[in-house]
């Protein structure tokens, strides 16, 4: 039996994690794009960043000027909720109230990168080199993982943590993608090239440069690199492979539910997985990118709300029999 | 090559001319390289290493992007397919992992999206080429991107000991049933000796004069350039004609006795085989080695790809340095070392 506290911050463990990533991969591949200069891109998009991450701003609050400042704000600021050390600490903090559910070495590798993270921002070395300094936190979620699939029994806990991960990931990828459609009909007098490497950019910011080059070779159309984020069934990044993972996760937690309150999560979650499996690009698409990006988001928060509310959060009559 | 074809006109797809400067500022050509030049994965990966390294400069300068390398040359060879086979296959293929290049073959590989071959992986039939994989898996090829020699590219052909081409791949060749790039028989223009005649060749055939100069160059096989070359031997530097990689090379001023006598040998039996040209002080650049940085010769190689309409010039280039002091020898094989090269937006 998994209790639905454990449940909680198992699941919001991976959720953080997953963001941590995420936001560290597309602040680098912003900064690498930001230092090419072809024809028609600007300098430092750093609205367009601000934008794919979902960071709000207040209203008197300036774009960060520079790269420096860029990373302190969104990597090292503890005080900036929304930032990638303050998404580790949540993630360390919910893994820290359950370190009897996870295996010693899980909770030693994410302490020890939230303390290594620390020391870097104290060390003030990160400003010259900030590509390695992604590389480092992305490689040390990486290793987390690793270290969670060798050490960790593959049951009831550990999906939970699958599940937060790809419902991150599911709405992530579709974000990035439908703000890309919404940048291509607004920016129509941006050069080829600067195109080209907008897309590019996309696709390393979701780790698919390479597997995209692998099944598309390395002509880059937008039709294509849609079609791969949202229905490629190998790639570990892609929408309908998040789909397919939350929805077998929730499949075995439903397994481990009582019958009366399980199943409404993983109904919604193969009804995602199917439209996206048996899916057709151009009527998936179609004339409106943003109508069923915004649905397949629309449709991870139900997931997330219904997990929530079958799983962790629900009102104690359901649990107790009549 | 009598007779044949080539596929929509195009000899030479990928072209790495290299350059150097002299005293005076002019960048003059001091080889074509039409055969199979390589060492663009160090433009590509240099520029890699030194954004991450140096991010500081190129928040500084306006330096134009490179990465766009792979797609260029995958356009290009597309170009070049055989008729209605415009989306048809495109493979690199390699004399394998023992080749010295072999780290640009796969990287190109990857870079462009497609399969990396070696010979042993096609087979021709009917004469079209196919590349096959597990059964029932054989896929009809259309551009060869070979990064093998013409020796060596189809025993039936050339070279009958040769384990690294594919058996009756000319044959397939000739009939445009496949696309090479770069047609088989390029290397002649890599002959030192034809470079000499390349801005004739120019002013003949296109009627222009050559924007950038070739270095003077005196041919051993007449008489009064041989005469020149063999009293001037401590000044010049002889080649022969058809090595590359700083191989069958005298450099007069670095010469010894001994060296310059058997060049003088040489020469003298075979004077087609060598041309001399004068010693070219050509420009420096620094380098950091060992701790301390130090003026190195450079030269330099840009990248054109040559397609159906387009010819399209990487805004980079690889730039050699001959690392051991006072070396004007760049080639990697001889220990040379590469730098990034910035060609700057306005």
């Amino acid at each position: 039996m998994l209790l639905s506290r454990v449940a909680a911050a198992l699941y919001w463990s991976g959720r953080y994690l997953e963001r941590v990533e995420h936001c560290t991969r597309v602040i680098d591949v912003r900064l690498d794009l930001g230092l090419d200069r072809t024809p028609g891109a600007r300098e430092w998009d750093f609205e367009r960043l601000y934008d794919a991450l979902l960071f709000t701003r207040d209203e008197d609050e300036d774009l960060p000027a520079n790269p420096a400042e860029l990373i302190e704000r969104t990597i090292f600021d503890p005080a900036n909720k929304q930032s990638v050390f303050a998404c580790l600490t949540s993630a360390r903090e919910n893994a820290r109230q359950v370190r009897e559910e996870i295996s010693s070495e899980m909770w030693e590798q994410l302490n020890a990168l939230y303390l290594r993270m620390k020391d870097l921002r104290m060390e003030g070395t990160w400003p010259a080199r900030p590509h390695y300094l992604a590389r480092f936190i992305i490689e040390g979620v990486h290793l987390f993982q690793g270290i969670t699939d060798a050490t960790m029994g593959h049951g009831e806990g550990w999906q939970y943590l699958q599940v937060g991960r790809f419902v991150e990931r599911a709405d992530a990828t579709a974000w990035l993608l439908d703000l890309q459609f919404q940048g291509l009909a607004t920016a129509a007098t941006a050069s080829a090239r600067a195109t080209h490497s907008e897309w590019a950019g996309l696709l390393r910011s979701c780790a698919s440069l390479e597997a995209y080059w692998r099944v598309y070779t390395a002509d880059l159309r937008p039709d294509r690199i849609a079609e791969f984020l949202l229905l490629n069934p190998d790639g570990p990044r892609s929408v309908r492979f998040s789909a397919e993972c939350i929805e077998s996760a929730l499949r075995v937690i439903g397994e481990h539910v009582s019958r009366r309150v399980a199943g409404h999560a993983e109904r919604l979650a193969g009804k995602l997985h199917a439209s996206l499996n048996y899916g057709q690009m151009e009527e998936l698409l179609g004339d409106n990118p943003h109508l069923v990006l915004g649905s397949i988001r629309r449709q991870c928060e139900e997931i997330h709300a219904a997990l929530y509310h079958t799983n962790i959060d629900y009102p104690i009559e359901t649990a107790i029999p009549a | 090559m009598r007779d044949v074809h080539v596929q929509r006109d195009v000899y030479v797809s990928v072209a790495g001319t290299d350059l150097v400067r002299l005293e005076d500022g002019r960048f003059v050509v001091l080889e074509d390289n039409l055969r199979v030049p390589s060492g663009v994965s160090y433009m590509l990966t240099n520029r890699e290493i030194t954004k991450r390294v140096f991010p500081e400069l190129f928040e500084r300068y306006k330096v134009a992007p490179v990465a766009h390398y792979g797609q260029t040359l995958l356009s290009t060879l597309r170009s070049i397919a055989p008729p209605a086979r415009d989306n048809g296959t495109i493979v690199v293929l390699t004399p394998g992992v023992g080749n010295s290049a072999y780290f640009e073959h796969a990287f190109l590989a990857r870079q462009m999206g497609v399969a990396l071959v070696e010979g042993r992986d096609l087979l021709v039939q009917r004469q079209t080429s196919s590349t096959c994989g597990l059964p029932p898996d054989c896929k009809r090829v259309d551009v060869i991107y070979r990064r093998v020699d013409d020796d060596f590219i189809d025993p039936l052909a050339f070279r009958s000991d040769s384990f690294l081409g594919v058996a009756g791949l000319l044959n397939a060749y000739r009939a445009g049933n496949v696309s090479m790039a770069n047609a088989i028989g390029t290397g002649v223009a890599d002959d030192k000796a034809v470079y000499a005649y390349v801005p004739a060749i120019i002013k003949y055939y296109l009627a222009e004069d050559p924007i950038l100069q070739n270095v003077d160059t005196f041919l051993c096989s007449r008489a009064i350039d041989r005469q020149h070359v063999l009293d001037n031997l401590d000044t010049l530097v002889v080649k022969a004609v058809g090595e590359s990689g700083g191989y069958g090379m005298l450099i007069g001023p670095h010469s010894t006795a001994r060296e310059r006598e058997t060049f003088r040998a040489r020469i003298q039996s075979d004077p087609r085989n060598y041309i001399a040209q004068p010693t070219l002080a050509f420009s420096r650049s620094p380098c950091f080695v060992d701790d301390a940085v130090e003026p190195r010769h450079v030269d330099l190689r840009p990248y054109i790809l040559c397609g159906r309409d387009q010819v399209s010039i990487i805004p980079g280039g690889l730039t050699r340095v001959a690392l051991k002091r006072g070396s004007l020898v760049v080639n990697s094989s001889q220990g040379g070392g590469s730098k990034d090269t910035w060609v700057l937006e306005d």
